[in-house]
This record gives structure tokens, sequence and C-alpha cells, in this order.
């Protein structure tokens, strides 16, 4: 990897984006869920569980070889529903809903021991009551990770942003002023792409913070920065 | 080389990224060969590209749409594929029991926690009949007795159940045992505290009821109720509560490892036991519904059910899966 490695880990060290480099030596992004979305997940999960109760309670009412499936299917709920959901679809169906997903802590998709594992210790973090203990290893550990995940090695995090790729406006190329280094052009090239969003007013604000001529004011300011983010991305 | 030239020169590798991905994540079918075959090949390329945009200073949409794609790929070519059929096999056949026997000492400790206490009680509740109710309350007792009277007609089931199926039998001991087992299993993280206390309560309250039972003259329907299951269930009980020794040992011994460092490890060696267990129980409420409550078998007959339980339970976790290097 190009970026050294002292900067990214002072730079992740303030937030909760972790950074791990695949073998093909690129590097992933992972941005961890912390207690509160996971705490809305499980709400979200308890609720389509007790769903599954009221759906299953009719088998109360049928022979018994309907309540000895009752029973199990009882099992199957309170024990392997995660389990089930997370080998399937990478998290269960709140997590799902709140674009969180369960991996390993080296960025793969999770798979059945460590899901198995995680959902077994369930139990332990549940405890004293009402996930206290999850609570507090979630709140000490950096990574967010409950006694669970420290034993299966997983971490929760959010899925992939959408895409944000927004083309740079066409623009007579300019050559800057001095030549610019690689963080001043992606900083320019930045601006290029995010100034559709910005709105007039915003972005010619900022353009002239880095025009080369101090006396342009606000619209021609604008054009100047667009011009050298063309020059640096095109060439002239 | 400028951001436009760099990206006319390698869209199209890029598209065939993107395209490759599409069709390979549709559904889980074995990845077509031709088309697998290239996945690792242009993920390589494209993360080389992604780290060259970066350091480049190319524009940040590029650099995260390039990140995103390899990212992407990585998940793919990193997924997990287990091939379900063959890995329960294997499991059942070699993986179960060689775990087991690499953690024999945790094993025996465990055997020592539920058996010692069993026995411990089971002798002193068969010598003293007022024994069990230092343990159990009056109306436990009582249905205790109810399920193994000898004038039931189906064993070991109180007399309000006299009338259940073995279909529900079966889904109560499920639910019943193997949350149990993974309770023994997952309160070991307290230190070992909560496996310890679970494998000898339950040691207690089993050989109270086989001791109190015994004196009271209903030890022919009792005996011969557990000696179907008996072997799969306290087996199973106990390789519970050596997964949750082993999640006890990474934190109060972990050696020359960090406690989380040993927990992983520990956690990960603990798995196979606990599934192992789990399977054993699933195979004994399917003993325990089915053939141990039906009165019809006489007592001898299942008496030596229990007893081959017991030498092929024996047999297979000592011997299956054993090869020249296993040694153990």
């Amino acid at each position: 990897m190009s970026l050294p490695a002292t900067p990214i880990a002072a730079r992740t060290a303030i937030d909760t984006l972790r950074r791990i480099e695949t073998p093909e030596g690129a590097d992933i992004a992972l941005r961890l869920a912390g207690p509160v979305p996971r705490a809305a997940a499980f709400a979200l999960d308890a609720l389509l569980r007790l769903g599954a109760y009221l759906l299953l309670t009719p088998l109360i009412a049928a022979s018994e070889l309907g309540l000895g499936l009752l029973l199990l299917m009882l099992f199957a709920i309170e024990w392997l529903y995660p389990v089930l959901f997370e080998i399937s679809r990478g998290a269960t169906p709140g997590k799902l809903a709140l674009g969180l997903r369960v991996v390993h802590d080296d960025a793969t998709p999770v798979a059945g021991p460590a899901s198995l594992l995680r959902n077994l210790l369930r139990v332990v973090d549940f405890l004293p009551l009402f996930y206290a203990a999850g609570l507090v290893c979630t709140l000490i550990d950096r990574d967010f990770r409950r006694l669970g995940d420290l034993a299966a090695g997983t971490l929760v995090v959010y899925a992939d942003p959408p895409p944000r790729r927004a083309s740079i406006p066409q623009r007579p190329p300019r050559r800057p002023p001095r030549p610019l280094d690689a963080e001043t052009q992606r900083a320019i090239l930045d601006f290029a792409e995010r100034s559709n969003r910005l709105g007039p007013q915003r972005s010619a604000e900022l353009a002239e913070l880095i025009a080369d001529d101090p006396h342009a004011g606000g619209g021609a300011a604008l054009e100047q920065v667009l011009g050298m983010a063309n020059w640096a991305a095109r060439g002239r | 080389m400028k951001q436009q030239q760099f990206e006319q020169a390698h869209a199209a590798q890029w598209q065939r990224l993107r395209t490759l991905l599409r069709v390979l994540d549709r559904g889980t079918a074995p990845m077509a060969g031709a088309a697998a075959a290239e996945l690792p090949r242009l993920l390589r390329v494209v993360s080389g590209h992604c780290a060259l945009a970066r350091s480049r200073g190319y524009s940040p949409g590029l650099v995260s749409d390039l990140q995103l794609l390899a990212e992407a790929g990585y998940r793919l070519l990193y997924r997990p594929r287990p091939r379900w059929p063959r890995r329960v096999f294997a499991f059942l056949a070699t993986g179960f029991p060689r775990a087991l026997r690499r953690n024999a000492a945790l094993f025996w400790l465990a055997c020592a926690l539920f058996f010692g206490p069993m026995t411990v009680m089971g002798l002193a509740c068969a010598a003293d009949g007022t024994l069990i109710h230092s343990l159990l309350d009056a109306d436990d007792i009582a249905s205790l007795e109810s399920m193994y009277d000898p004038t039931n007609r189906k064993l070991g089931r109180p007399a309000q159940r006299q009338a259940d199926g073995d279909m529900m039998m079966f889904g109560y001991y499920v639910r019943n045992n193997v949350g149990i087992a993974f309770r023994t299993f997952a309160l070991g993280l307290l230190f070992g505290v909560g496996s310890v206390f679970i494998l000898g309560f339950n040691g207690l309250v089993t050989g109270a009821a086989a001791g109190h039972l015994t004196q009271l003259g209903y030890g022919e329907p009792f005996w011969s109720f557990v000696s179907g299951h008996s072997s799969l269930e306290l087996t199973a009980i106990a390789v519970a509560g050596s997964a949750g020794l082993l999640l006890a040992k990474a934190l109060l011994a972990p050696g020359r490892r960090t406690r989380a460092a040993a927990l992983r490890a520990n956690a990960a060696e603990a798995l196979p036991l606990i599934v192992g267990a789990m399977c054993l129980l699933l195979l004994a409420a399917a003993v325990e519904a089915f053939w141990s409550s039906s009165p019809a078998p006489a007592p001898a007959v299942k008496y030596a059910v229990g007893f081959t339980g017991w030498l092929l339970l024996g047999a297979y976790l000592t011997l299956a899966g054993r090869e020249a290097a296993d040694g153990a």
C-alpha cells in the first residue's frame, strides 16, 4: 500500500473506521456499528420472533404431533434463528433492515462456526439481565465487540455505502499557479466532484479560498478551481 | 499519467470485473470454470489500480469506486463455501471424536464434576429416604414419584402427561436438554463458575432421583426407562461441560497468550465439542421419546440395549477417526 502506515492508524484511532489489507493489496474499510444500531436491530428481531411465536400458536390446538413440532420450532427460534440468517444472508433480518452485516475480522462474510459461537455465547452477553454484560463489553472494546464477538472473532459493520461517483464538470483546463501535491490535487478533485451537490453560493464561497486570483469573486473563482480540476484530471 | 487516460486505459477491465461479480454472485451454484479462473487475476489487477489511483491523488470519487469494486471482489473470492453433506459426515466420523480426545483431560474433569456428585448423592439418597427433600421441594418429588410409578402405562412421564404422545416428548426433550447443554457451554465464560454449577447441580438432582426411587422400590421402572438413553444423554452433558471448561481455561490459565487470544483459540476448539454434544442429545431425545418410555420390552432387554449403548458410544469416542499419527 502506498499510503504510509502510521497516518492511517492515527486517522482511524478517533473514528469507527477500520482498515484491513487484503492479500491482493487493496485496503478494505470497515465501518463498525455501535451498540445503538445493534440494540435497534435486536429489538426488530425480537418483534419478528414474537410474530413467529404467534404464527406457531395454532399448533397447540393441533394433535400431539403439532405440539412436538411446536417445541422443536421454539428450540430453533430460541437458539438457531440468528445462525441460520447469518449464514444464508450475512445478518439477521433486523440487522439487514438497519444496513448492518456480520463479518469475520478479516472482512470476509461470516461462516457457520463463527456464527454459531457468537450466538451461543449470547447467553453470557445477556447476563445479568437485558444485555448488561454485552453492553459494557461493546463500550469497553474499541471495535464494539460483545463477548460472543470476541470469542468468535467477528465484527458487526455497516454494509457498503452506495457508490458516490460523480463526474467532474467539463471546463477548459487551467494550469495551477504551482505544481499540486497529491493531497491538494485530491482535495481539488473532491471539491469538483461534489460541487454539483453543494449549491452555487457554498461552492463559490469554498472556491474563493483556493482560487489563484484572490480578487476573483464568486462564480469566477469557481470556474478557476473547476478549470484546475480539469487540468489535474485530463491534462491540457 | 492523468486520471482521464488512466480511466480510459483500464475501464474495460473494471467493467469486466463488475460483470463477473454480478454473474458469480447470483445463487450459490459452483462458479463456471472459465469465469471463476478469471476472478483472482482481475481482483489483483483492480486492487493494484485502486492503490495506484490513491497514491497518484486521483479524484476521491474514482478511488472509492475502485475500492468498493475491490471489496466486493474480495468478499466474493473469500466467501465461505462449505460443502455441507460432506462436512457433516466428516465431522461425525472423525472431527468430533478427535476433538474430544484432544481435550481428554478437561473431559475427565467435567465427568468428575458431573458423575461425582451424582454418585455420592445417589448412594446417600438410597440410604436415607428423606435426604431428597434437601434438594427438591415436595411437588417436584411427588411428580418424580408419579413418573416412575410401577403402575404407569408409559414410563418416565408424570401422571397428567400419560396421554401425551412420543413426538411431543421428543420436542420437549430436545428443547430442554440441548438448551441445558448450550447453557453449560456458554456460562463457562464466567470463569467456569456457570459450567461447574450446572454440571454439579444436574449431577446432584439426577443422583438424588435415582437413589430415592430405588429405595422407594421403583427401581425397575426407573432403571429400565433411563438405561436406553443414559449413555448418550449423560455423556453429552459432560462433553458440553468440557466445552465450557475450555472457555474457562482461556480466562484462568491463558498460558503464553493474552486472554483475548486464548479465548479465540479455545472457543474454536470448544465448538466441535458443543456441536457434538448437540448431536448426541438429539439422538438421546429420540431414544428417550420413542424407545425408553415404551413399556412393552422386558426390563432385561432394556438393560441389554442400554449396556450396548455405553459400549458403542465408548468405542465411537475412543476409536473413530483414529490414525497411526493420532496417538491418542
